[in-house]
């Protein structure tokens, strides 16, 4: 268990007996991002929103407002954000059913968003999806997908859709460590080398799968070498600094964006609440989660950076606070108050001919 | 004289062509020499030479077509002939590696469709197989649709494991005409991801006996989608290949999915009989904005119809009534349409008159027209090449019962398969599959006759 809990608290430390990479073409080691003022506050912003935005979808689940299985971003805010901070509008994403955060951070309204988890008509998939099911084509958001790993071809066909139309945009495709054991993520590996598909999969490495740890799952534990047999690029990321995030997003999206084929990127992340919530978490200790907020939080830690580098003063990070504090309370209200779906929209949208 | 007899190459093998012969009268061959190419229904296969020895004739000339499995085509005379006895009728026997058995178990030929059924074409046709209708619907389509590919295992370079995507390759250029890993749930969800991306991909399974790995894909991931998003995301996609049985390939590669995907909302089913309507309904399913199942028939894929030129297209959703008639109801699909239209032959020369409807569609079903059918027969046998629990028999007669309780003389009878995996055996297979003379039997009881 100790060494369980020992790479938990290090999650962006790499194996020292890390073997030699595969000798083919791949990118530059990343380097950490250098963010101007104003990619500061938008980062911190955006991480803000998503960690406010769940803490609140905590509270309504606990209130019965939200049903079904409902998966928490907390603590992952600086993966989607780092990687959103270098992608085009026109660019797909797709992710699995913890995807509450990339749709926020694809600039979906926190409204539409919320008004899904409660169900109502309002919600970004008419109250039809739910929190595991949500998409939107307008924002190159392609779901939230309820089977583990299930993205991930799917992800690299919508990579294989970009190079087809050659329309130069890319397709990033995130799956947790659970599904990296998934075989269609292989199969899709496979395929999008040997077609160099714009794609980068991102490896949302939580260190458990609901309550499996990594090393108790993953006969390779690392990762980010998961792609090498294919030879697709790995690298891993401390997931907990956004700033490493958006540096090695950058990095892939070049490599990705140049036709060289698809980039791995493992994230070593961690998320605070249970896989769901109604995960009682007996798999790990009360210390551990506390131990990772106070010493690798990413918004704390980029907090931190923002105000001793001079960035910016805390009232300026205060009044963020506010704007995203009425955000999340304007769309809790919204999704509170919006009405269900008409009875009449139970047959609509199963097909689009009429035959 | 030892003679070799032209063996069966696939196991629904029944003639090929004899497209050359590499060897002449005199020659004189080694073991595992390459003496002909044959050409079958798949594919073009080289021939070798079992034995050695001297060629001392050629039975059948170069060029023969419909040279029956069986048929001796070259005498070679054993390099010690002259020394040893005569070789026993044994030694004249096909290639080693090649089965032989698939030449016993003859498919039923096609039973055409009447020229009196009611949707019988009135304008210039032209005489296709299946199988070429099946490739001109995708050729057409992709001249006209740029968004329109094909992908699958041995889809391009070896064109088509049953031949259906031949010459696709050459005129579309590998963009387009996809060959992927064995791999499908891979393929399979990359091709649902790029029908969400806006492509139009036509994803072809080898047989459908395969797309159980990839079942997930055609299911959550495709035909989910347009609900699960409130209407905003498309996913127009056509999942193609051979279903059902195909022959003396055992319990594994012999199974009927149509039941699996009929009972999925937001898919459309189709399974297709006549060349007529694989072509028709496969062009109509590569235009729909939905996720298609299109389920094709390995046994069906070398037998001629009749196909309408020009741009024709079959709505989907609708059956057809491939033969009428006025005492009972025979409705069956694919390959059991043509067990139907067997067994109303027969019911014929014993004064029973059948309607044979083919439901074309499984999803959305036209139930109407069964329904309509069995206002007038009062009498419904329904015939399915697939298991019988949980079936589309099973579910047409749960509609019957619930819409046309009153319009009913006689209890709806299933006539399918055996509620087996299927054997292997030659006769045990036979047994299990629906049979006409069971068809058949079933009429006459519900006819009390």
């Amino acid at each position: 268990m100790r060494k369980v809990t020992e790479l938990a608290r290090n999650p962006g430390r790499k194996a020292a007996s890390a073997p030699p990479v595969g000798n083919w073409p791949r990118p530059d080691e990343p380097e950490r991002f250098v963010a101007s003022r104003e990619e500061y506050l938008a980062m911190y912003r955006d991480m803000v929103l998503i960690r406010r935005f769940e803490e609140r979808a905590g509270q309504l689940y606990g209130m019965g407002q939200i049903g079904g299985f409902c998966h928490l971003y907390i603590g992952q805010e600086a993966v989607v954000v780092g990687m959103q901070g270098e992608l085009k509008r026109g660019d797909s994403i797709i992710t699995g059913y913890r995807d509450h955060g990339h749709m926020l951070a694809c600039g979906i309204d926190a409204k539409a968003v919320m008004a899904e988890l409660t169900g109502r008509a309002a919600g970004i998939s008419a109250g039809k999806g739910g929190s595991m099911h949500m998409f939107s084509v307008e924002h190159g958001f392609f779901g939230g997908h309820g089977i583990v790993g299930a993205q991930v071809p799917l992800g690299a066909g919508l990579g294989f859709a970009h190079k087809y139309k050659g329309d130069g945009h890319i397709a990033v495709t995130y799956f947790g460590d659970g599904a990296a054991n998934q075989g269609q993520v292989y199969e899709s590996f496979n395929m999008a080398e040997l077609w160099k598909l714009p794609v980068i999969f991102v490896i949302e490495n939580n260190q458990y799968a609901m309550g499996t740890s990594v090393n108790r799952a993953s006969a390779e534990d690392q990762l980010y070498r998961r792609g090498e047999s294919f030879r697709v690029p790995g690298i891993q990321v401390d997931g907990m600094d956004v700033l490493a995030v958006r540096g090695a997003a950058k990095t892939a999206v070049e490599w990705v964006r140049g036709g060289n084929g698809p980039v791995l990127l493992e994230m070593k992340t961690y998320r605070y609440r249970g896989h769901s919530m109604s995960d009682p978490a007996k798999y790990r200790s009360r210390e551990e989660v506390q131990a990772m907020r106070e010493k690798s939080d990413p918004i704390e830690g980029l907090k931190k950076e923002i105000i001793e580098g001079g960035h910016a003063d805390e009232a300026a990070l205060k009044a963020i606070d506010r704007e995203v504090r009425d955000i999340v309370a304007e769309s809790a209200d919204f999704a509170l108050e919006a009405p269900e779906p008409a009875a009449s929209e139970l047959y609509t949208d199963v097909l689009l001919g009429t035959y | 004289m030892p003679q070799i007899l032209l063996p069966a190459m696939s196991p629904t093998m029944e003639d090929g062509t004899l497209a050359k012969w590499l060897v002449a009268v005199g020659d004189v061959v080694k073991p595992g020499d390459v003496i002909a190419e044959i050409e079958t229904d798949k594919a073009t296969m080289e021939l070798e030479a079992d034995d050695g020895g001297t060629v001392t004739a050629l039975l059948v000339p170069a060029g023969s077509e419909g040279v029956k499995v069986g048929t001796p085509i070259i005498a070679i005379a054993g390099e010690d002939e002259a020394e040893a006895p005569p070789p026993a009728p044994a030694s004249a026997r096909p290639p080693a590696a090649v089965p032989v058995a698939a030449a016993e178990s003859k498919t039923e030929a096609p039973v055409a469709i009447p020229a009196s059924a009611p949707e019988t074409a009135t304008g210039p046709t032209r005489r296709q197989t299946v199988r070429e209708a099946l490739r001109d619907a995708m050729a057409e389509e992709m001249r006209t649709d740029e968004r329109v590919f094909v992908m699958g295992e041995e889809v391009a370079e070896y064109q088509g494991a049953y031949k259906v995507t031949q010459g696709l390759l050459e005129e579309f250029g590998d963009k387009r005409v996809i060959d992927t890993p064995i791999t499908e749930i891979g393929f399979a969800g990359l091709g649902t991801g790029a029908a969400m991306g806006g492509l139009k991909p036509i994803v072809e399974f080898m047989t459908f006996n395969f797309a159980m790995q990839a079942i997930d894909h055609v299911i959550n991931s495709a035909a989910k989608t347009l609900y699960m998003s409130g209407g905003q995301m498309r996913c127009p996609i056509v999942f193609r290949g051979p279903n059902g049985a195909a022959s003396r390939v055992g319990a594994q590669h012999s199974q009927n999915y149509g039941p699996w995907y009929a009972s999925v909302p937001g898919l459309v089913v189709i399974a297709p009989y006549s060349a007529d309507d694989a072509k028709g309904l496969l062009k109509a399913a590569i235009r729909s904005p939905d996720p298609v199942v299109f389920l094709e028939n390995e046994l069906m894929y070398g037998q001629s119809f009749d196909v309408p030129e020009g741009d024709h297209v079959v709505p989907i959703g609708k059956a057809r009534i491939v033969r009428a008639g006025k005492d009972v109801t025979l409705v069956s699909y694919s390959i059991g349409v043509g067990v139907a239209l067997q067994a109303a032959e027969t019911l014929a020369g014993q004064g029973i008159d059948a309607e044979v409807i083919d439901l074309r569609t499984l999803r959305p079903m036209d139930t109407a027209t069964v329904l309509e059918s069995v206002g007038k027969t009062n009498r419904l046998v329904v015939v399915e090449e697939g298991w019988p629990v949980c079936s589309i028999a099973s579910e047409i007669s749960a509609v019957v019962m619930e819409k046309g309780f009153d319009d009913l003389d006689a209890p709806v009878l299933r006539v399918t398969n055996a509620d087996v995996p299927l054997p292997y055996a030659a006769n045990l297979e036979k047994l299990a599959l629906v049979k006409a003379d069971d068809v058949v039997t079933a009429a006459r009881s519900v006819c009390y006759r």
